[in-house]
């Protein structure tokens, strides 16, 4: 790698970077070959940024496959309770019961179990770890102009506290007590009392040590991220020529340092009142028919401190893949993004806001119902800037001169979701109508598609677009628009009906229907979820095979600024090494968004102000 | 490293990190927060045992103080070249700091005297648990004391710009800690 990045290229970029470029004289020394002298410092334990990038992609990849098939496992229980699921059995185990007939039925205990480890991995792993953890790694030091992180040593310990994290919670899958199985938010006492449930045992410990872990990482991460956008911007790149996905990854920086430790409190108090005998969550409790002695304890606290990370979490996911959303409809429609600084005050207010919203997942725990109605509005003011956002995003496409390719496609889906989602969103930020709407699918169709559909678009278009920078090759075209076909009409297939069970008032983490009179009727619907869902994964297959297969075998990258982007990172040799830029660092003469601006289809930042030009936006 | 980032970076009126460990106080900062919210909701839902917070726990906070004092004075010493008050001072903070952890502890056996135990009620319990994170986190600062030691003892008294930065973050550090402390005590002090 580091030897292609010194082949005598040489090309207009570079020109630019050594005439108006800043000399760090970062390359007359050779600290460089230090950290990537091996197969290891290189491949392993890397501080690259860029390498450091594709670990936590790859990783949430294989996170993102397990949880899928967990998904798939507890739907065909869903859609088909009467099937034999016998043969699941040489990979489930003990957990598919078989009776005398031979009918294979999957254990109760381990549906709740896979439910839970679904929505935590889907959460934290891969839509934390994987979104976040690859783009700002990917593209903070190249869209600054920086050489890398700011530390990068505690960039490469963030990751392998979160692979440590992911080990623990793998482990855990092969209890033979099970996984925790009290839902992703483990509540108390599920959570707090090992004899609760079998997966409140060993099951909960290692659940709540590997968040810890994770919590770490993101910490790290984020510590690394904010400082890099703050201290490390190269010469003439103010915060109002940032693109907007590095505001969205500093936004989200920042959330998640405000956030995450106040779930570490939680969690330390969780884990007193589990091992120690403290009394924070728990209170006159009987289990199996024995009182317990603990006195005092309120599992409302538990809720606040949780839902304090767990708000801003779901903007921790959702911003970067607003900002990955962005920067991919304004390159592929070869227009300015519309409203830049609006887009830079919603994802600031977003931000803000979802600081003050977390008891709009508590309407129904007992929270004073005064109290509630401020919940109420803040949630509801959240629509103002996500609507600012959706409107900029139609008012770019409008007009522009659009390329269909996966990324746009994928961003353009993203668009959709997040109209969908959000709309229903609206629904449920009211108390009132929450009485009968929460806890039903109505709910689970709402953040599906709107933080889970819609976060996984914008990472599939942020992979579409920045593939050729991250491997030097393209990822098949037909294949890519063949995947965001078949995962826009799947998803839809898959989540639009669960909204009309939600209204009938269907339940969710129920493990089976067909026993309630007043829910059997909707057993066609669960069917056709079910399948819908095992389509769409199938179709998650062809990305997979594809991303892989074009690691090696893509079609070459030829010409550095495939897109004919404006951003730095495309200013980068085909195979950047280490420190990015072989010479100087670029220096910064523009906005990241003058596409089509006095008939050139685009300038790219390095390129400085024509006489009389002014930098309008 | 930190040579090659100083160079770098040189146009930053901040060193990088420093703005990183400013950031990752403040994420330390936003987990303490949450404890002294968690105690005022817990308070106001009753069943709340009060007592009165040992003295102990007050002659502490001098003692604390007093390491911060001690850890800067060394600081300007060592910028300034006198090294026999870098070294002495740097080695009272140390003994502090370690002072402070132990007398923490006896502050916690007062509380189990009087009968406030770990798990007898919650507002009990939040004292231990909290300064319990808030003694780790000194514990932290008093290995990078040590490695702080280490360097004055070991290497002849130079001020370059690597060592001015190191004491400067343990220093920020401490001082952060230190007022960790007093942000505690002042809830503790209003709560109970």
């Amino acid at each position: 790698m580091a030897n292609t990045a010194i082949k005598p290229v040489v090309t207009e970029e570079d020109l630019l970077i050594e005439e108006y470029g800043y000399d760090d004289h970062f390359h007359e020394h050779h600290h460089g070959d230090k950290y990537q002298s091996n197969f290891i410092t290189t491949y392993i334990f890397s501080q690259d940024h860029k390498i450091i990038a594709k670990q936590f992609l790859i990783t949430g990849m294989f996170w993102a496959l397990i949880g899928a098939l967990m998904s798939l496992v507890f739907r065909l229980q869903l859609g088909f309770p009467e099937e034999n699921l016998a043969w699941l059995r040489p990979v489930l185990g003990k957990w598919i019961t078989i009776n005398d007939a031979g009918m294979g039925t999957l254990a109760p205990e381990f549906y709740y179990a896979l439910v839970t480890m679904h929505g935590t991995i889907l959460v934290f792993f891969v839509l934390t770890a994987g979104l976040s953890g690859t783009f700002s790694n990917l593209l903070i030091p190249l869209q600054v102009g920086a050489r890398d992180m700011a530390s990068p040593f505690l960039n490469m310990l963030s990751y392998w506290f979160f692979f440590l994290a992911g080990v623990i919670m793998f482990l855990s899958l092969f209890l033979s007590t099970g996984p925790f199985a009290g839902g992703w938010t483990a509540y108390p006492p599920l959570s707090a009392l090992p004899q609760a449930s079998s997966g409140s045992g060993a099951g909960m410990t290692m659940w709540i040590l590997s968040l810890v872990f994770f919590v770490v990482s993101v910490l790290l991460g984020g510590i690394n991220y904010i400082t890099t956008v703050l201290n490390l911007r190269t010469k003439g790149m103010s915060m109002w020529r940032l693109p907007l996905t590095i505001w969205a990854f500093f936004v989200t920086a920042i959330l998640g340092l405000l956030s995450f430790p106040v779930l570490v409190s939680g969690f330390l108090l969780l884990m007193f009142d589990r091992s120690l005998g403290t009394s924070f969550y728990l209170s006159e409790i009987f289990i199996g028919g024995q009182a317990l002695d603990h006195v005092g304890g309120s599992p409302i606290l538990y809720q606040h401190l949780f839902w304090f990370l767990g708000h801003p979490e779901v903007y921790i996911i959702i911003l970067p893949a607003m900002g990955l959303v962005s920067e991919v409809l304004s390159v592929h429609s070869r227009k300015p993004i519309f409203g830049y600084r609006a887009m830079v005050y919603s994802i600031l207010a977003i931000g803000f806001l979802s600081f003050i919203v977390w008891a709009h997942h508590m309407f129904m725990s007992g929270v004073n119902p005064f109290i509630s109605n401020f919940f109420v509005v803040f949630t509801l003011i959240i629509a103002v800037p996500s609507a600012v956002k959706v409107f900029n995003w139609i008012a770019t496409l409008y007009g522009g001169n659009i390329r269909f390719n996966a990324a746009s496609l994928f961003a353009i889906g993203f668009v959709s979701m997040f109209i969908s989602g959000g709309l229903t969103g609206i629904f449920l930020g009211n108390s009132a109508i929450d009485i009968q709407l929460h806890d039903t699918y109505f709910v689970v169709a709402h953040f599906h598609i709107v933080m889970g559909v819609a976060a996984f678009f914008g990472m599939f278009a942020g992979i579409y677009n920045w593939f050729p920078k991250m491997y030097g090759r393209f990822m098949n075209e037909t294949l890519g628009k063949l995947h965001f076909w078949g995962t826009l009409i799947g998803a839809y297939a898959v989540f639009w009906p669960m909204h009309y069970l939600g209204m009938a008032g269907v339940p969710r983490r129920y493990y089976r229907f067909d026993s309630f009179e007043a829910f059997g009727q909707f057993s066609a619907m669960n069917q056709f979820i079910t399948i819908a869902a095992i389509v769409t994964f199938a179709f998650q297959m062809i990305f997979v095979v594809n991303f892989f297969y074009s690691i090696w075998k893509g079609k070459k990258m030829t010409v550095r600024n495939p897109w004919g982007a404006n951003t730095l990172e495309w200013t980068t040799p085909i195979h950047p090494g280490h420190g990015n830029w072989p010479g100087k660092l670029p220096a910064v003469q523009r906005w990241a968004y003058d596409y089509g601006k006095d008939g050139k289809e685009f300038i790219p930042q390095i390129k400085p102000m024509d006489e009389g030009e002014t930098e309008a936006h | 490293m930190e040579a090659v980032v100083e160079r770098a970076y040189g146009r930053n009126k901040i060193h990088p990190q420093k703005f990183a460990l400013w950031v990752a106080c403040g994420g330390i900062l936003m987990m303490f927060a949450a404890f002294t919210s968690a105690i005022i909701v817990r308070q106001a839902a009753g069943n709340w045992l009060e007592f009165r917070l040992p003295d102990i726990f007050y002659y502490n906070t001098i003692v604390i103080l007093l390491s911060s004092i001690s850890l800067h004075s060394s600081y300007l010493a060592f910028r300034r070249g006198n090294t026999s008050l870098y070294r002495g001072m740097l080695a009272l903070t140390f003994v502090l700091g370690a002072a402070f952890i132990a007398l923490q502890y006896q502050g916690w056996q007062k509380l189990t005297a009087i009968g406030i135990e770990l798990t007898t009620n919650p507002s009990g319990s939040f004292i231990y648990v909290i300064s319990g994170v808030h003694a780790a986190h000194i514990l932290g600062g008093l290995g990078a004391l040590s490695l702080a030691l280490l360097h004055a003892y070991l290497l002849p008294h130079k001020v370059t710009p690597a060592r001015k930065l190191r004491f400067e973050l343990t220093l920020t550090y401490w001082h952060f800690v230190d007022f960790l402390w007093l942000y505690l005590l002042f809830f503790f002090t209003m709560l109970y």
